[in-house]
């Protein structure tokens, strides 16, 4: 058969919506009886890696690296940090942090007495806590890195 | 009880909440196409900058020092909806009342914890959006308003006031308090409450309610219920019901382009049917307005506005559209440099309420249909691929009506590209 054959449709009315007899009222539910379905088990929702990763939306907000002195903690240059402002910055964990009013990530780390910020790329030493005009703007739980090398 | 919430100084606040630099510094947000300061902070408060103050008209030392930023309404508005989002996880009921403030009800909840939760409820507030916030706690909407601004004026307060209708501390306030400077009295009313002798929110409160109704209105008799810690008043009567919608915006540069006029019309119509549907409603008129600018001595000067009635209540941008152009049409004249134009959608109803008409055929019914699920494709494209993705007629690039923003900061919350940057060195 030629691809460019056509089958016509010509219109010729509405079906007709009479002839479905009597109004009945519906049963808003089942009864049920016996086994549950195996079924029911497999009633799986689709996975939604956003509410995977944003637990508390109303906290999170998505923001871009920049620099590369955070590469042994998996963040690249223009990768895309999950930020949640609603935890607390515990030592050993990724945070921004507003260091003189300029926003940037580290990892919050306690030595001795000290609280430092430390780089993960053996480059750039750790910067201490103490003395400093700082303030912690959230915490990164996630990073989404492109491994086509586009932006993500 | 009840507590009203309110960002202060939210603009500014919401820059403030991505730009860390700017904390302590005088910061002024600027409205988009006249240039006014329409938002302050503290700093620049102090520098004797008021508010709707004109740009140009600032000090040059003033405009030396400040920082001042065009308004950023996609992050006002999305970081307005992380603040009620907030709220939500301490009442399940919060009636948001403008972009900045929001009702918070605590029925059914034990009173003597309150003032606690609230703080903890601005505390979350703080952390969570970057936004500094104000609460008043009472049993009224009123004397909420009230505690909410004491909360803000006074430091002791740390944030949170809550005033008990008969307490004595509630009796000072509302002593201290002029009537004018009550929620919901208008200056003309203040002034005539004031020949009665009646210039205090005390003396209001111990006015005879039915004696305050047939002086002046029902409004004002709730307002003496609401004094003495009698809820009395819906939000219906201090706030516009929503019973029209406005679009409308100054042009950048004046026009006598029909047109420029007849884009900009088209597109006021069509964000003010998205704006329709969003909030489930239909319109039963459109009325269009234009008018040159009145500050222009010497120009020809013209006002005026038309206003065509629908033929069934409908949330259709295309009849919308029509009707706009139609009301164009009527009253557009050549000669005139028009600054401002907007189209109002009026006596609007809610979708659920619309009464098939009695000479609807099966075929009227489908069109509603398609209607229907041609706007909400429309509303869901330019929702999810970005504003103006689908529109009506092309405006062109360069238009006057295009919003001045030069100083805008990065949509940070709702642009992948304008995302908020930060440094790993």
């Amino acid at each position: 058969m030629s691809l460019s054959h056509r089958t016509r449709i010509r219109v010729v009315g509405r079906a007709a919506s009479e002839g479905v007899g009597p109004p009945r009222p519906l049963m808003g539910c089942r009864v049920r009886a016996g086994f549950p379905s195996p079924a029911d088990d497999h009633l799986d929702a689709e996975i939604d890696l956003h509410a995977h990763v944003v637990k508390r939306p109303a906290a999170t907000y998505f923001v871009r690296a920049e620099g590369d002195s955070m590469h042994g903690d998996g963040i690249h240059h223009g990768d895309l940090l999950v930020v949640d402002r609603s935890l607390e910055p515990l030592p050993g964990r990724v945070i921004v942090i507003a260091l003189e009013g300029e926003p940037t990530v580290k990892r919050l780390e306690r030595r001795g007495s000290g609280v430092w910020l430390v780089a993960s790329n053996p480059r750039f030493a750790p910067i201490p806590l103490a003395g400093r005009e700082c303030e912690v703007w959230g915490v990164v739980t996630h990073v989404v890195h492109d491994l086509l090398g586009r932006a993500p | 009880m009840i507590a009203l919430v309110d960002g202060n100084n939210f603009y500014v606040s919401c820059e403030r909440a991505f730009d860390p630099r700017l904390a302590g510094r005088p910061v002024g947000v600027l409205s988009n196409n006249d240039g006014c300061v329409v938002a302050r902070s503290q700093e620049l408060k102090a520098l004797g900058v008021a508010m709707g103050a004109p740009l140009h008209l600032l000090p040059p030392d003033v405009r030396r020092q400040a920082v001042l930023l065009s308004s950023n309404y996609a992050l006002y508005g999305d970081m307005s909806r992380r603040v009620n989002q907030v709220l939500a996880e301490f009442s399940p009921d919060v009636e948001p009342y403008s972009i900045d403030e929001s009702f918070v009800g605590f029925d059914g909840f034990p009173e003597e914890g309150l003032e606690a939760h609230c703080r903890a409820l601005r505390e979350t507030v703080g952390r969570w959006a970057g936004i500094p916030v104000g609460v008043g706690l009472a049993s009224t909407r009123v004397l909420a308003k009230l505690a909410n601004r004491l909360a803000k004026r006074e430091p002791a307060f740390e944030g949170v006031c809550r005033l008990d209708a008969d307490d004595e501390a509630t009796h000072r306030a509302l002593a201290a308090c002029p009537v004018e400077d009550l929620w919901g009295v208008a200056r003309r009313s203040a002034e005539r409450l004031a020949l009665m002798g009646i210039t205090t929110a005390w003396e209001l409160r111990e006015a005879d309610p039915r004696w305050v109704r047939s002086h002046f209105s029902l409004v004002m008799e709730r307002l003496v219920w609401e004094l003495r810690g009698r809820p009395a008043i819906v939000l219906d009567d201090m706030s516009e019901p929503r019973r029209r919608l406005l679009v409308s915006r100054s042009f950048g540069r004046l026009t006598g382009e029909r047109h420029e006029l007849e884009a900009a019309i088209r597109q006021h119509a069509a964000r003010a049917g998205e704006k329709l549907r969003r909030q489930g409603s239909l319109a039963r008129a459109v009325q269009v307005f234009v008018r040159t600018s009145p500050f222009l001595v010497g120009e020809p000067q013209y006002r005026n506005a038309a206003l065509v009635a629908l033929p069934a209540p409908s949330a259709d941008s295309r009849e919308l559209l029509a009707a706009a152009r139609r009301a164009l049409a009527a009253i557009f004249l050549e000669g005139y440099r028009y600054q401002k134009c907007g189209v109002m959608l009026l006596d609007l109803m809610e979708t659920e309420r619309a009464q098939p008409s009695l000479l609807e055929t099966p075929a009227d019914d489908a069109r509603r249909a398609r209607s229907q699920r041609l706007m909400a494709t429309l509303d869901r494209l330019n929702r999810e691929m970005g504003r103006d993705t689908v529109r009506f007629g092309l405006p062109r690039p360069g238009n006057p009506w295009a919003l001045r923003c030069e100083r805008r900061t990065p949509r940070y919350t709702t642009r992948w590209s304008e995302l908020m940057r930060v440094k790993t060195s």
